[in-house]
């Protein structure tokens, strides 16, 4: 399917920000981050519990309006004219988790279903069941179509988002935390169908708290820090004192926006 | 006995107004539970009232007879141009909309009841459009309930998916550029042509429960979007008409009936549906993964018999 895509234009940046500012109130998040992520490359962002990272990616996609800045994606611009221009088929957005979801019961199907909706496609295509089902077998819950999300544990529902993603092809993932909270048996999975998708050709920007299972993908990193990108290179190592068994444990990916930057310090030892 | 009933100009007209409301409020009443926005029927349903007693006074002062013409015209334009200031407000934050919310609800009955005054009506007026008067239901009334329900149905279930995407996370359809308000206010101005299709049968203060009790009916029975709108289309047809058989036979409020009919179907349902899943074999709901830690052999073998027990 990679083959038949538009592609972008040669040298085209697949996402570019520039001096992108975001305030909530009298806290200013993020504070004039300029990222640049071209076409193949799977790019890790990284910092610290607060320091912009969720706020970054959603004002990526739409989601968080920037007070200042502009984002294109895939060579379009985001924003003002409401992203008309965008090619939204070719991008796929992960959440760092679950919503609360409606207030009624939704199958796998009907969850994965709604990311063939894009842009200015409404209605579903034609083999659409098809389409959902072989996304959802990427995921490896091909079995569980017709069981209501709620009832599958967080991983699995983790897995539904990502499916939910895939499911339109995209040629950008943008993935907030999918691995949080996931046991390492799904990680490596999850590792693998990444694997199988950079190799086809995607390009990938992905929030991780650790590098963990990705890290032999990840082709650059950007580490944020106070709102700010303080490192855009090669992947970092971890901390030496934080390995070992126990360290999954210590760090139980609290929510980004109830621990205060300054609480926590970075998780990351930046190499010069 | 029912060739009786069906061969009644007037139980004819009824019906079928009963038959489209029990179809289109529950595909309505689906989007607004799913979007936990379940009270917003009774919301635009006041705002409908001031709507009744504006077309009231215009009629009045245009010298038109019956002097209520203008009123189900009027309760029309009253309740979308209601549902998209509430759209507006809640799109602009949510603290703040509770309270505009709150305040358009009040304003709704209280300009309703000023306004019919000024027109020269009293109150008793509104009492038919607050809690129904289906007999009354005339061919122009039944031509705008046809017109306005197939209106509903096109869009609810055309745009099932879209709507069902903006309902069950919002966000992630901002992020797949859906065009999202436009789709939210799609499913405003859709609430406040089914409060006003629905007003004639049930009443204003009723709306509500038409479009929320056989959703809640349905949700304990199906697991899926999808079915659980079909289940609460098909309970509330079988209410709305049942409900209307029975007032043809006994001096009772049709929409207070329905209504009533409706709950008891909800406590039957929700006491039944409980001893029916019961039986159903399940699968084991545990995933057969290795842990994370490594456990002493005697753990190992714990979890295979508990992996057994589960098959």
């Amino acid at each position: 399917m990679m083959d038949t895509r538009r592609t972008t234009e040669a040298g085209e940046p697949v996402i570019e920000a520039r001096g992108l500012h975001f305030r909530a109130g009298a806290s200013h998040i993020l504070r004039g981050i300029d990222l640049t992520v071209e076409r193949g490359e799977v790019v890790a962002l990284l910092g610290a519990n607060g320091s912009g990272k969720s706020t970054l990616v959603r004002s990526l996609v739409g989601i968080n309006t920037p007070s200042e800045g502009t984002v294109r994606l895939l060579g379009q611009p985001l924003g003002s004219g409401r992203g008309a221009a965008v090619d939204w088929s070719r991008i796929g957005y992960v959440p760092q988790r679950a919503g609360a979801g409606g207030g009624i019961p939704s199958t796998a199907q009907e969850v994965v279903a709604s990311g063939l909706l894009h842009g200015r496609r409404l209605r579903l295509p034609r083999g659409w069941r098809d389409q959902v089902e072989s996304a959802l077998d990427q995921v490896g819950l091909a079995d569980r179509m017709r069981d209501p999300v709620h009832l599958l544990s967080g991983g699995q529902q983790q897995r539904i988002l990502i499916a939910r993603a895939l499911v339109r092809e995209p040629d950008l993932l943008v993935l907030d935390e999918p691995v949080a909270g996931v046991d390492v048996a799904s990680q490596e999975a999850f590792a693998d169908t990444m694997r199988r998708l950079v190799d086809g050709g995607l390009t990938v920007l992905v929030v991780l708290h650790e590098l963990g299972e990705l890290e032999p993908l990840v082709t650059r990193a950007v580490v944020l820090g106070h709102g700010k990108v303080v490192h855009d290179g090669a992947p970092p190592r971890a901390r030496h004192d934080h390995e070992g068994a126990g360290r999954r444990h210590r760090h139980p990916h609290a929510d980004d926006n109830t621990l205060g930057a300054e609480a926590r310090v970075l998780d990351l030892e930046v190499r010069p | 006995m029912i060739t009786l009933m069906l061969t009644d100009p007037f139980m004819q007209r009824a019906l079928l107004a009963a038959l489209l409301v029990g179809v289109t409020a529950p595909v309505v009443g689906t989007y607004l539970v799913q979007r936990k926005l379940s009270l917003l029927g009774d919301g635009i349903g006041h705002v409908a009232l001031t709507g009744v007693a504006l077309g009231w006074l215009v009629g009045a002062g245009m010298g038109l007879t019956p002097n209520d013409a203008l009123a189900v015209p009027g309760a029309v334009v009253a309740a979308v141009v209601g549902s998209v200031l509430i759209e507006v407000v809640r799109r602009r934050g949510r603290t703040s909309g509770d309270l505009a919310l709150a305040i358009m609800f009040y304003g709704g009955i209280a300009g309703g009841v000023l306004l019919i005054g000024i027109a020269g009506g009293s109150s008793g007026n509104l009492m038919q459009y607050l809690f129904g008067s289906i007999s009354t239901v005339s061919d122009a009334d039944l031509w705008l309930t046809v017109v306005l329900s197939l209106v509903v149905l096109t869009i609810g279930v055309g745009l099932r998916h879209a709507l069902f995407s903006v309902s069950h996370d919002e966000e992630f359809a901002i992020a797949s550029g859906l065009p999202v308000w436009a789709l939210n206010v799609v499913v405003a101005v859709v609430s406040a042509l089914t409060v006003t299709v629905a007003m004639r049968v049930v009443g204003l203060l009723l709306v509500s429960a038409l479009m929320i009790v056989p959703v809640a009916v349905a949700q304990q029975v199906t697991h899926a979007f999808g079915r659980t709108m079909l289940a609460a289309c098909v309970v509330g047809v079988v209410v709305c008409v049942s409900g209307l058989t029975i007032t043809y036979w006994h001096n009772v409020s049709p929409g207070a009936t329905i209504v009533v009919l409706a709950i008891a179907v909800y406590a039957v349902v929700s006491l039944v549906a409980p001893l029916l899943t019961r039986g159903r074999p399940a699968h084991d709901p545990h995933p057969d993964l290795p842990d994370d830690v490594d456990l002493p052999a005697a753990a190992t073998e714990r979890a295979a018999a508990a992996a057994k027990e589960c098959r």
